[in-house]
């Protein structure tokens, strides 16, 4: 089952490199990773979705806590969660496609953000579900070029992950 | 002030007297200022062997021991012992110069990236890259290495770093607000503990490294005493309780006494505590815990359900968890299941070897009785390191070897650690001849630092280990086992100046044990004759 745990780590250099050698070392794999400060600048936040059963998410959790720059570690459950994930995508887009692809933009919550005589740039931030559609729909035009952020994630109402101030 | 003389002065504040290492230009100003302290410095013949000096030190001391390397090669030759310290929690503090700031990561001569190599080894690691931040960076490594689940902290420094100006100062205490161990056992946890030993019929103690590096022994025994339950132990808890007392069954796992193996399977409830449920300790946890009740006590959450499935765990220190433990256990007896245990004792026989041979258990049987009650024991990897934790029992000294990580070489300078850590005990270090040719040069720091250890080598011509496995699995296709070509110990010793002699058969090894358990002061090498076919069964 894919899980999305929360990670909030001290923010030094190669903290990154401590998860994610720990999550190789031990067999974990990492479908997405997502990293950027907090609001306290001393903090990161790292979003992971990982893939795995009870057992091994209950140990990567440990394994994690065990590091000594990790502050928090919390799996949200998936019904909990508000994830988005950003895509951009660039696709071959002649004049005579753009308004048939406008319109899927416009349906599926994108944007489009750059134009040439032939492509189309689109933006869309949403689950990586949905994106996962969204890139169904644009794909018989011919993607150029795609990138993905990992997915990060929030608490669904006033539930937060914080650490006390110090 | 030097940062160079500051990190001296940080290690004096540690309360650190001796130090191991190997010096070389990326470390030379702290070893400039090291010269002018107290603190003694035994210069080892391989980086290793500093790690495992520090080591022996460590686990004799219970404290975080030092040892240093210089940048590139001197760092990377400690990786090994880096990685050994890991796997047993031995708290150490490992400091490598490093190349200076503005040239890491053009690959100049002699930088290699030990903070990377050694990440999946260490507990935690710190590059210094500001020297006003070494005060801290040093407090906070001592703080995580001997606290918690113990464990090797690196500290990296780059020779600018140390060669900078810095005012003095070393902080009383750290805070981090990402480290704070719990040493307390949930109370609640702890009741529902007292109350599974109340209804167990045949319970059973399993105790691993972690109870001695606790300092828990006395806890240990006084609640075996007042429930009455009979102790096991794995490879790394063996001494936690006397192999020559009645409660110790003795050493549980692959290569344990039958006794031992024969309570784990038959108990209705075990108490494992300090122990991590390795794979060579318990052949099939998740089978055992199908039919026995399970209590896991333990420093680290990540250890407790990781190899066996557990119905009370239980987090905390170890020896504070057994004084909460002995307020609430009730006094019990168990005369019938420990009268079950002790008819499955067996004492042992020990069959004559061939001429020019002598019995190796036989041997270490005989060296078990007649040593000190303060020995401190020191057994390699290979076949000798079976015989030696079946037929050493400790009465009231220490069994060390590298129990997760099966090093060879570790025996020899691990001893000298122990010894320099505890110079009133007798240390005696018990190797294999493919072992000790893997650490035979600190025969030199023997020498030059006058440490009075005994040394027992198991001669058997041959990775005997491998040997047997070769012979068991492969056909007894003997590949690459033979150590023909390996020098005369007895003459490579006394080209050291260090008395030895050889053993091989009864009468000399009566001569040879009366001389290894003499605490002389005086260092010794004392070479067994085994035969190649000897086996650990
Ligand atoms: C550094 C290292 N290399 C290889 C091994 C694998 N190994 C385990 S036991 C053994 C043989 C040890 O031979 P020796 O020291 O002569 O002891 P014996 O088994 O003969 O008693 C070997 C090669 C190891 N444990 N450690
Ligand atoms: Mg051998």
């Amino acid at each position: 089952m894919k899980r999305t745990i929360s990670i909030l780590v001290e923010n030094h250099a190669g903290v990154l490199s401590r998860i994610s050698g720990l999550f190789s070392r031990r067999g974990f794999n990492i479908d997405s990773l997502a990293v950027g400060v907090t609001d306290d600048p001393s903090i990161s936040r790292i979003t992971i979705v990982a893939d795995g059963n009870e057992y091994t998410l209950e140990q990567l959790e440990k394994q994690l806590n065990k590091l000594i720059e990790v502050i928090k570690v919390k799996t949200l459950e998936n019904d909990e969660l508000l994830a988005r994930e950003l895509m951009l995508v660039k696709i071959v887009a002649p004049s005579e496609k753009r308004s048939e692809i406008a319109t899927i933009v416009d349906i599926m919550g994108a944007k489009i953000i750059d134009l040439s005589l032939t492509t189309m740039t689109l933006e869309i931030s949403n689950t990586s579900f949905h994106l996962a559609r969204f890139e169904e729909l644009i794909k018989p035009y011919g993607i150029i070029e795609m990138v993905r952020t990992g997915t990060i994630a929030i608490q669904k109402g006033a539930d937060s992950i914080s650490v006390k101030k110090q | 002030m030097k940062a160079a003389e500051a990190m001296v002065k940080y290690l004096e504040q540690e309360g650190i007297k001796v130090v191991f290492g190997y010096p070389g230009a990326a470390v030379c100003p702290f070893y400039d200022y090291l010269s002018k302290s107290s603190i003694r410095h035994i210069l080892v013949r391989h980086e290793q062997h500093a790690g495992h000096e520090a080591n022996g030190y460590a686990r004799i001391t219970n404290k975080p021991a030092v040892c240093i390397a210089t940048s590139g090669p001197g760092a990377i030759n400690l990786i090994t012992a880096i990685a050994t310290a890991y796997a047993d929690s031995v708290p150490m503090v490992i400091i490598t110069g490093q190349v200076s700031s503005e040239q890491i990561g053009r690959d100049v001569f002699q930088e290699a990236d030990v903070i990377g190599a050694a990440e999946p080894f260490v507990k935690h690691s710190f590059l210094v890259k500001d020297a006003q931040t070494l005060p801290e960076t040093f407090k906070k490594a001592f703080y995580i290495a001997g606290t918690g689940r113990k464990g090797p902290v690196l500290i990296d420094v780059p020779i600018d770093v140390q060669e900078s100006e810095i005012e003095y100062s070393y902080p009383e205490l750290v805070s981090m607000r990402a480290y704070k161990p719990t040493s307390k056992g949930n109370s609640l946890q702890v009741k529902r503990v007292a109350a599974a030993i109340a209804e167990a019929k045949k319970p059973l103690i399993c105790v691993g490294g972690g109870i001695i590096s606790a300092d828990a022994c006395k806890e240990l025994y006084a609640l075996a005493e007042k429930a009455d339950i009979p102790v096991v132990t794995t490879m790394m808890g063996k001494g936690a309780v006397s192999g020559y007392d009645k409660r110790c069954l003795g050493m549980i796992g692959m290569h344990g006494v039958s006794a031992a193996n024969k309570a784990v399977t038959d108990c209705d409830l075990l108490i494992l505590i300090g122990a991590r449920v390795g794979d060579r300790a318990v052949r099939s946890p998740v089978f055992l815990a199908k039919t026995t009740k399970i209590i896991h006590i333990d420093i680290d959450p990540a250890e407790i359900g990781k190899n066996i499935p557990v119905d009370i765990p239980l987090v905390g220190d170890s020896k504070i968890i057994l004084n909460q433990l002995l307020e609430v256990v009730e006094e019990k007896g168990h005369a019938e299941w420990n009268e079950h245990l002790n008819s499955l004792r067996k004492a042992p026989v020990f069959e004559a070897a061939g001429t020019g041979f002598i019995n190796p258990k036989e041997f270490i049987s005989k060296l078990s009785d007649a040593a000190d009650e303060n020995t401190i024991y020191v057994a390699d990897v290979g076949q000798n390191q079976i015989w030696s934790s079946n037929f050493f029992k400790v009465k009231k000294g220490r069994f060390l070897t590298s129990g997760g990580m099966g090093t060879m070489g570790y025996s020899v300078p691990c001893a000298i650690g122990a010894k320099l850590a505890s110079e009133n005990s007798p240390v005696i270090a018990v190797c294999g001849d493919g072992a000790f040719q893997m650490s035979m040069m600190e025969l030199a720091t023997i020498k030059q630092h006058n440490i009075p250890i005994k040394i027992v080598v198991m001669s058997n011509k041959r990775l005997g280990m491998v040997r047997e496995l070769q012979t068991k699995l492969y056909k007894d296709n003997q590949v690459a086992v033979s150590l023909e070509g390996s020098p005369d110990f007895i003459k490579l010793a006394q080209a050291y100046d260090i008395p030895a002699f050889r053993v091989t058969d009864d009468k000399s090894a009566q001569e040879a044990i009366d001389k290894l358990v003499r605490n002389d002061g005086e260092p010794l090498l004392v070479e067994c004759m085994v035969s190649p076919i000897e086996s650990t069964l």
